[in-house]
């Protein structure tokens, strides 16, 4: 796991904190309407809940298959507590109620978490695993508290308003989850920079060393998953205000698995890695999945693509692409038409082709037609496959081409950077 | 009693079946530290091809061409993806693996759609091996094959058991002799077992060992996709059979104590053993255990059934985290 590059005892910027602010102030007044606070709330959850998951996976080294459960058993403490608001049974402020939900995700993850820290690497991840099936098969078995197939319930307008303030407006729980989420982006950013989350830091890189000078890996493991657990029960709680209903595929390993994707694609070597993710995973959810059906194939790809050749995620790609735009970029200039025409001949080429397989499969009764990027396509015509293919092959054999100048302009580019390092170090 | 003694069968040939899919996931996970997330999904794979050959060629065929063919895809991935994230640590390759399972999944789909496929075994291979009667004043009777309707009429009560569920059983059984004979007398498995303990020294006398990572990591898809052809041809060849048997069999290797075959051996038939008899004997939790309260005591077993392996699993890592044979860690 490469070293973290921007926690290297310098103080951060605090620019990018003012603006974050400022936008997440803003962004439910610019965009009012009811769909854009549903996707806003939709992203101050997924912002937590995935910065929660790098707490585990980026920072301790963790690989979990089984947030959901977390953010799950948050969403249903805090449902049945809106709930027994609703019957009148219990007196609390609305805006706390995903408090509540952090309270259940710290008190699931401080059990199962102590099963699951101790051990680590891979068993760790079989024992996630192993404990997510447990509690979403035993979720099923108790339809009186879970509501089985059909789900939880309740309404998040209850009792008297506080401030004038009654969550009945889409807008208004876009507000609620924008102060939650920063409350907890800054404090999941300011335990990084605590002794125990740089112990945990520790206990990734190299758990013997951190056992040597007196901590136990296996303690360190286990609160720094019940923190994340108190996080992620914190964004289940904000789910389950935000939509009203709580059903059994929050706790399922799908769901487990849109976390880890989407955290990994962001990036987990950098803490705002997984904001990107988020960002990613509510605009894939709510906009990519209406303009194909292959949307999970396209994820899957994506998601190997990364693991295999971009190991930063988005956001490794971002901050290196902005070193190489401050600097040596104009090296690059020979290389960059023949790998971008290329990339863009063969992806196109290929997705053709999997839109036009996927079209066949599931919409024939549609017609054979299909209108792709502007073109018109024809499954039953053999022009129109070629067309796709020889668009694949030629942006296969310009990239192929392209790639040995490619990687030599990109080992000089990674060598002018490195000699400004060591040039700003000097100075 | 002839129930019990069916379900034993039905517990031991499932077992079995888990059992198929373990050395893949241990051997590989033993020898290069990893976890083989899309095992499963070579597991549906070698189903699906199992049928696409079944089709034209028969039922035999596709029972060797599949696995062989999983196999090399396997080893292709190991070559090309595995190999790449290596030197990055294990969360890397767990991930790259995690990100296969989710293609194989979605390629499947794509091809032969998510409808569950019509794969039966040749009726050769169909309808009951063995039955047996409980006759009323004769006590308990073997009869081979299906017995005759006058046989089961009146009082007397008949147990089948599947010839399908047998075959399941005996190709288990001739693979993993096969593969043990492999590891113990070979000189290729002698090399494997010497690269699970001391990569460092095989490769110093000059063995390849990204090679034998290679080669073990087909076989383990290998089997996996022997398993499937036989599981899918059994039970149903669906998409949702990677996800019904992956987490199953992690369960099964953390239980046998990672990196032991034997302890994956005990541990499938454990599993296998507890999940059929849960489901076979279907009584209220009350009854075995009349202190639970009301509401637990209102579970029956069966409802208790896909809970056990995970229960086990979690009672395990109390009590003994390295599981049955594993050695304790350091």
């Amino acid at each position: 796991m490469p070293h973290r590059t921007d926690l290297t005892g310098c103080r951060p910027p605090t620019w990018p904190w003012v603006w974050a602010t400022l936008a997440v102030l803003l962004a439910p007044l610019v965009f009012d309407s009811s769909l854009s606070a549903t996707l806003l709330s939709q992203f101050g959850i997924a912002v937590i809940a995935c910065l929660s998951y790098n707490l585990l996976l980026g920072q301790g080294g963790m690989l979990s298959f089984g947030h959901a459960v977390y953010t799950g058993l948050g969403a249903y403490l805090a449902i049945h507590t809106l709930g027994a608001m609703n019957r009148g049974v219990l007196l609390l402020p609305v805006s706390c109620i995903p408090l509540v939900g952090g309270l259940a995700g710290l008190a699931s993850a401080g059990v199962l978490g102590y099963l699951a820290t101790r051990k680590s690497g891979t068993v760790f991840a079989m024992i996630t695993l192993g404990l997510a099936e447990l509690v979403a098969a035993v979720a099923l078995m108790f339809p009186a508290v879970f509501g089985g197939e059909a789900g939880v319930s309740a309404n998040r307008v209850t009792g008297a308003p506080v401030l004038g303030i009654d969550f009945a407006s889409g807008r208004q729980m876009a507000y609620l989850v924008a102060a939650y989420t920063l409350v907890s982006v800054g404090a999941l950013y300011a335990f990084t920079a605590t002794p125990l989350g740089r112990m945990l830091n520790a206990v990734r890189d190299n758990p013997q060393r951190a056992a040597f000078i007196g901590y136990d890996p296996q303690r360190v493991r286990h609160i720094a998953f019940a923190i994340s657990g108190f996080f992620a029960g914190v964004a289940g709680g904000l789910a389950a205000l935000a939509f009203e209903f709580v059903g059994p595929e929050a706790l399922g390993a799908a769901r487990s698995g849109t976390y880890l994707v989407f955290t990994v694609l962001g990036g987990t070597t950098f803490f705002f890695g997984p904001v990107v993710g988020a960002a990613l995973m509510v605009l894939s959810q709510a906009l990519l999945s209406e303009l194909t059906r292959a949307w999970l194939l396209y994820l899957g790809l994506a998601f190997l693509f990364t693991v295999l050749l971009v190991p930063g995620g988005l956001a490794g790609l971002l901050v290196q692409s902005r070193r190489v735009l401050q600097g040596p970029w104009p090296l690059l200039l020979p290389v960059l038409p023949g790998m971008l025409l290329g990339g863009l001949l063969a992806g196109a080429g290929a997705a053709a082709v999997v839109e036009m397989v996927y079209h066949r499969q599931l919409e024939v009764a549609l017609g054979p037609q299909l209108v792709f990027l502007g073109l018109q396509l024809d499954v039953t015509q053999p022009a129109s496959w070629a067309g796709a293919g020889a668009a694949l092959l030629v942006g296969l054999a310009l990239i192929a081409s392209a790639r040995p100048a490619a990687l030599r302009r990109w080992a000089q580019v990674q060598q002018t950077l490195a000699q400004a390092g060591t040039d700003g170090e000097r100075r | 009693m002839a129930l019990a003694l069916v379900s034993l069968l039905n517990g031991l040939s499932y077992g079995l079946l888990l059992f198929l899919l373990s050395p893949g996931l241990t051997l590989i996970f033993s020898m290069m530290g990893v976890l083989n997330f899309a095992h499963a999904g070579f597991y549906m794979l070698g189903a699906y091809f199992g049928f696409a050959i079944a089709g034209p060629l028969g039922f035999w065929p596709a029972l060797v061409l599949s696995p062989v063919l999983v196999g090399l895809l396997g080893a292709l991935f190991e070559r090309w993806a595995l190999r790449r994230v290596h030197p990055m640590g294990h969360v890397p390759e767990l991930l790259a693996t995690f990100g296969l399972s989710i293609l194989l999944l979605e390629l499947v789909q794509l091809v032969w759609g998510r409808a569950p496929l019509d794969f039966s075994m040749p009726p050769g291979l169909q309808g009951a091996a063995f039955t047996l009667v409980h006759g009323a004043g004769t006590g308990l009777q073997w009869v081979a094959g299906n017995p005759p309707a006058s046989l089961c009429a009146g009082p007397a009560s008949c147990s089948p058991f599947p010839m399908n569920r047998l075959f399941m059983g005996l190709v288990a059984l001739l693979a993993l002799m096969a593969l043990w004979l492999m590891l113990a007398r070979t000189r290729i498995g002698l090399v494997i077992r010497a690269a699970q303990s001391q990569p460092h020294m095989v490769r110093a006398l000059g063995h390849d060992l990204p090679r034998i990572h290679m080669l073990v990591f087909g076989v383990g898809t290998g089997l996996a996709a022997l398993a499937g052809v036989v599981g899918g041809s059994t039970f149903v060849t669906e998409p949702s059979m990677a996800a019904g048997v992956g987490t199953i069999i992690f369960v099964v290797v953390v239980v046998g104590g990672v990196g032991s075959l034997g302890g994956a051996f005990l541990a499938s038939l454990l599993i296998g053993l507890l999940q059929t008899f849960a489901i076979g004997f279907d009584m209220p939790l009350r009854d075995l255990l009349p202190s639970t309260g009301n509401v637990l005591g209102r579970l029956t077993l069966s409802q208790l059934a896909p809970v056990l392996p995970y229960l086990l699993l979690v009672v395990m890592l109390v009590v003994r985290p390295q599981g049955l044979f594993g050695r304790p860690a350091p």
